[in-house]
């Protein structure tokens, strides 16, 4: 199984139980992931970028270099985040990057983000993009931040066909035929993280092909077994099954090669 | 063992109560859930007049009529109409197979209507599973917070009461209804967020933590999956996803001659 989303460090206002990188790693292995795309919450807050991806890609050195895959936090507010797509790419060979920017203050309409896409086409790297990290209603009331405006994308996905953007903790929280409408423009992907509903993954299946949803558990800020549970709750052929679990993920890396 | 204490009609799929019910136990058998307990009917109605609310419960009724051995009903009623919300109460829970009684968001709990609904519920051994959230993005104007539970709850220690979805920002809500030993929370109906189960064992016992899913809002898994992740014994986490709603029914299940 890959996991696609989960992160390292501290959330800022709360330490969680599996909030140690060997404690997590660990879990994870228990449950039968074998690799999983880890960013950082350092992420959220913090302006020395360069300096929480340097530590994510030694947290994950330290503990199991196949287990866990580095993707580094771009924070586009910040002055020369160039620089940090470079150093993600060039010195840590990350396969992607991570955006967080509903904590860092752009929406998608923003030319940086253009640019971001361009220098990621050509370095041949993938776009997570945290469409929200908690429930607004109950995120602390001086880190209230809201779902990231997806619309944008849409005008510029066609220009970017081979780029793949994969959407964390999007399902649920957006409106679902957009969902469709993204993933017939470009190669955008979805993770279950956030998908609830009785029996979600068959009613998910018929909105959006099985070859664009990922494992994904948003862990450790949410409980891992909530994605694993998904997988019983929900009949799907096995093909469907194994493409969420880990077929989708691995060709998204063969592609990027 | 499991049984599941918050579960709706709404979203699932099916034409009547009957399809959406068989289709519920089809996925809860998945699960390995014995037991469900439904409330409200579809669509929801956040102030539901007598009518409605009365239409509601028969649906809920109907859904429950054939599944007696695995499925319990709470009865929907709306304070604003206290008169007719009692009237419901006799007639779906007193004279009828309820147990427990709904009460949502038309009217926050702190109020003398919800005080008289709360000591006919006393008499009949009901649970009364109040709905709180305490939002951050700001609440509506009928909606519960866990301290307007607690206003309510300290008028009534002989009342079972559940503070629905642990207050929502559950950190809060665990705080607020802490020195309540009659008032147990509900986990269900907000994300699988990390840490509450161990929170709320920690501050209230395993004995006032209760498993619920709210499906179909949300799935069973993700709301069974805060449970059986958590940092806690094998012990506690039987008690959460059954014996303690057990235990809690068990004073009106008695008065019924439901056996078990």
């Amino acid at each position: 199984m890959i996991d696609v989303n989960v992160s390292l460090s501290r959330w800022p206002n709360r330490r969680l139980p599996l909030d140690e990188t060997s404690k997590l790693a660990a879990a994870l292995k228990q449950n039968g992931v074998s690799e999983a795309w880890a960013g950082t919450f350092d992420g959220l807050l913090h302006n020395d970028l360069a300096a929480a991806n340097k530590w994510l890609v030694d947290q994950c050195r330290s503990v199991d270099e196949k287990l866990l895959l580095p993707i580094g936090a771009i924070n586009l507010s910040l002055p020369a985040w160039e620089e940090d797509v470079r150093r993600c790419h060039e010195l840590h060979g990350m396969k992607g990057v991570r955006l967080l920017p509903g904590y860092h203050d752009y929406t998608l309409e923003d030319a940086r983000f253009r640019q971001l896409l361009s220098l990621l086409a050509e370095k041949h790297m993938l776009l997570q993009i945290a469409v929200r990290q908690e429930d607004p209603r109950t995120q602390h009331r001086l880190l209230m931040t809201k779902d990231v405006d997806l619309k944008p994308l849409m005008t510029l996905l066609g220009d970017f066909p081979t780029l793949p953007v994969i959407l964390l903790n999007a399902v649920s929280s957006s409106a679902v035929e957009l969902h469709g409408q993204l993933a017939a423009a470009g190669k955008v992907y979805f993770d279950i993280a956030t998908l609830e509903g009785l029996a979600g993954l068959e009613r998910q299946v018929q909105s959006l092909p099985s070859e664009r949803l990922l494992f994904g558990s948003h862990s450790p800020f949410f409980a891992f077994d909530s994605a694993k549970l998904k997988l019983e709750e929900s009949e799907l052929p096995a093909p469907a099954r194994e493409q969420i679990t880990h077929l989708n993920a691995v060709k998204i890396l063969e592609e990027l090669c | 063992m499991i049984w599941d204490l918050h579960c709706h009609l709404n979203g699932i799929p099916g034409r009547t109560p009957d399809e959406k019910m068989a289709r519920l136990i089809e996925v809860a058998d998945r699960m390995q859930i014995e037991r469900l307990v439904l409330f409200m009917g579809a669509p929801f109605l956040i102030a539901p007049t007598p009518e409605q609310f009365r239409e509601q419960n028969d649906q809920v009724l109907q859904a429950i009529s054939h599944w007696h051995h695995r499925a319990f009903g709470f009865v929907y009623l709306n304070p604003e109409y206290l008169q007719e919300s009692l009237q419901e109460l006799d007639r779906c829970v007193k004279d009828g197979p309820m147990t427990g009684i709904k009460l949502w968001v038309a009217k926050r709990c702190d109020s003398a209507s919800v005080d008289a609904i709360v000591r006919r519920a006393i008499d009949l051994k009901a649970m009364v599973y109040q709905h709180t959230w305490l939002k951050t993005t700001g609440n509506l104007d009928g909606e519960s917070t866990p301290a307007d539970l607690h206003a309510l709850a300290s008028r009534h220690p002989e009342a079972s009461i559940i503070c629905g979805h642990t207050g929502g920002n559950w950190e809060l809500g665990i705080r607020t209804i802490r020195d309540l030993p009659h008032v147990s929370v509900d986990l269900g109906g907000g994300d699988p967020t990390a840490g509450l189960v161990e929170m709320a064992v920690r501050e209230l016992g395993a004995s006032r933590v209760l498993y619920g899913s709210d499906v179909a809002g949300r799935s069973f898994a993700s709301q069974l999956g805060k449970v059986t992740a958590a940092e806690i014994t094998p012990e506690e986490k039987q008690m959460i996803l059954g014996q303690n709603l057990r235990r809690l029914m068990s004073p009106i299940l008695q008065v019924k001659g439901v056996r078990l």
